[in-house]
């Protein structure tokens, strides 16, 4: 265990940094995704709802892992080889940032949609009668009550995006898992390494976990 | 008060629908200029659906409603702005929970540039004397008893400046000690000559103040007239009926 700290402690911290790198840009496309699609589920269009719920469908039915196949290598092939005269080439980092958006961003969706049916229909009326448009109501009124109703679920679905970015490791991005994967080729000492990659999770989302509860009672009092 | 001059709300052959349910079947009424019209009737009988089709928070199946010479049916009415001239209050005050008091008087008024944020709070902080809650401004809905936001609510929708203001049994989910204190208000509303379509079930609040009574039920409007006439000299069988349920 030792050996495996002094010797590749440096190299697991670096990969830990990138797969927090990873989590932390997936997150944060993510938001903008789910914001997108949870207001699109909400408006009151029925083709605009429509589009949102087949969005989230496709994202939530097909296996992440998949995606992270069909990111990397489908969608390049599908420009350079079917279609043809496109040079797209992904680095492992971009396209595990489009997984992770993605998928991150299909559950904000539907985190965002339920955040802001959450808030009762009258602050929207209330608003509405005033003279305020759909979108200053929403901006104003709407979307700061759903946001604090919606802070906990966003925390856990940050631990769940950071630990499936451990699925990228697939595609040959290094961040712990495919590091540690590594290190274990070269130590034999599976136990030793794999305990080690447990534990820097562990931390790290126990931590978050624990803020998410804390969170969650503070609003709680709030209201 | 009543300027029978000027028209203020004119609706024609109003029909709103539910899918297949038929909440308001044929409702034809004109609204004066400082009129004082309450509209009372058993739950079901479509008086809040009413209220909510004369700022189209409903939107309506057929008919017209025309506010100060506009058809707010027409798909060509920039229906935001007819409504900065409509004030409504409803059941449940609906007070903006992430805001405070001043902030839930000033937002529209700010929002929609009808003056700067100084000449709003000034405007506020008056609206909020007329309430007798100039002290309150700082104050968060969730620390207001029910009276006190169903107050704030009104000089919310006063801070708008309208011609008209809508008021959806505003005292219905009121502890009945607070209910005092909003009539209060109303009546001073009423007093100034404000143009006032009000759904209540308090009666010696709406024989005292209405100008005129509508009484609904099952969509159609049965009966309608000064106070006298409906509350206590009723014709209709439907009217007599009800009066004796809640008088």
């Amino acid at each position: 265990m030792a050996r495996i700290i002094t010797v590749y402690g440096t190299l697991l911290l670096g990969a830990f940094g990138r797969t927090l790198l990873l989590a932390l840009l997936g997150l944060f496309f993510a938001c903008f995704i789910g914001l997108f699609f949870g207001i699109l589920g909400v408006v009151g269009n029925k083709a605009c709802n429509i589009i949102s719920q087949i969005f989230v469908d496709i994202i939530r039915g097909v296996p992440m892992i998949v995606l992270a196949f069909f990111v990397y290598f489908g969608v390049p092939y599908l420009f350079n080889n079917i279609i043809g005269g496109f040079n797209v080439n992904l680095t492992a980092l971009k396209a595990g940032t489009i997984c992770l958006a993605l998928n991150c961003g299909a559950y904000m969706a539907e985190i965002v949609r339920a955040g802001i049916q959450s808030v009762d229909i009258g602050q929207m009326e209330a608003a509405r009668s005033l003279g305020l448009t759909y979108g200053m109501a929403m901006r104003k009124v709407v979307l700061p009550q759903a946001i604090k109703t919606m802070i906990p679920t966003f925390i856990n679905q940050f631990i769940i995006t950071l630990k499936d970015t451990s699925i990228l490791s697939v595609i040959g991005f290094p961040e712990l898992v495919n590091t540690a994967k590594n290190v274990q080729a070269n130590t034999f000492m599976s136990f030793q390494t794999w305990a080690i990659v447990a534990v820097m999770y562990l931390i790290v989302i126990t931590l978050l976990s624990r803020s998410a509860k804390v969170l969650e009672r503070r609003l709680a009092v709030d209201r | 008060m009543i300027d029978k001059s000027e028209i203020k709300v004119s609706v024609k052959n109003l029909q709103k629908h539910f899918n297949d349910l038929e909440v308001l079947k044929d409702i034809t009424t004109d609204i004066y200029k400082g009129e004082v019209v309450c509209v009372i009737g058993p739950s079901g009988s479509g008086k809040s659906t009413f209220l909510r089709c004369l700022n189209r928070l409903e939107e309506v199946t057929s008919g017209t409603v025309v506010v100060d010479g506009n058809d707010i049916t027409s798909r060509q009415i920039n229906i935001n702005k007819v409504r900065e001239n409509i004030g409504m209050v409803f059941q449940h005050f609906n007070l903006f929970n992430n805001l405070n008091v001043l902030d839930n008087l000033t937002l529209a008024p700010v929002q929609l540039k009808k003056c700067s944020k100084e000449e709003a709070t000034q405007r506020a902080m008056k609206m909020l004397k007329k309430v007798g809650l100039e002290d309150r401004g700082e104050s968060y809905p969730s620390q207001l008893s029910g009276g006190q936001k169903q107050r704030v609510a009104i000089a919310r929708a006063l801070c708008m400046e309208p011609d008209v203001m809508l008021f959806d049994e505003p005292t219905s989910a009121l502890d009945p000690e607070m209910v005092g204190e909003v009539l209060q208000v109303m009546k001073d509303l009423a007093a100034d000559g404000m143009t006032m379509v009000i759904v209540t079930h308090e009666m010696g609040f709406a024989r005292e103040v209405a100008d005129r009574v509508i009484f609904m039920d099952g969509g159609y409007i049965v009966e309608e007239g000064s106070p006298q006439e409906v509350l206590l000299n009723p014709r209709e069988p439907r009217t007599i009926d009800f009066l004796n349920k809640v008088l």
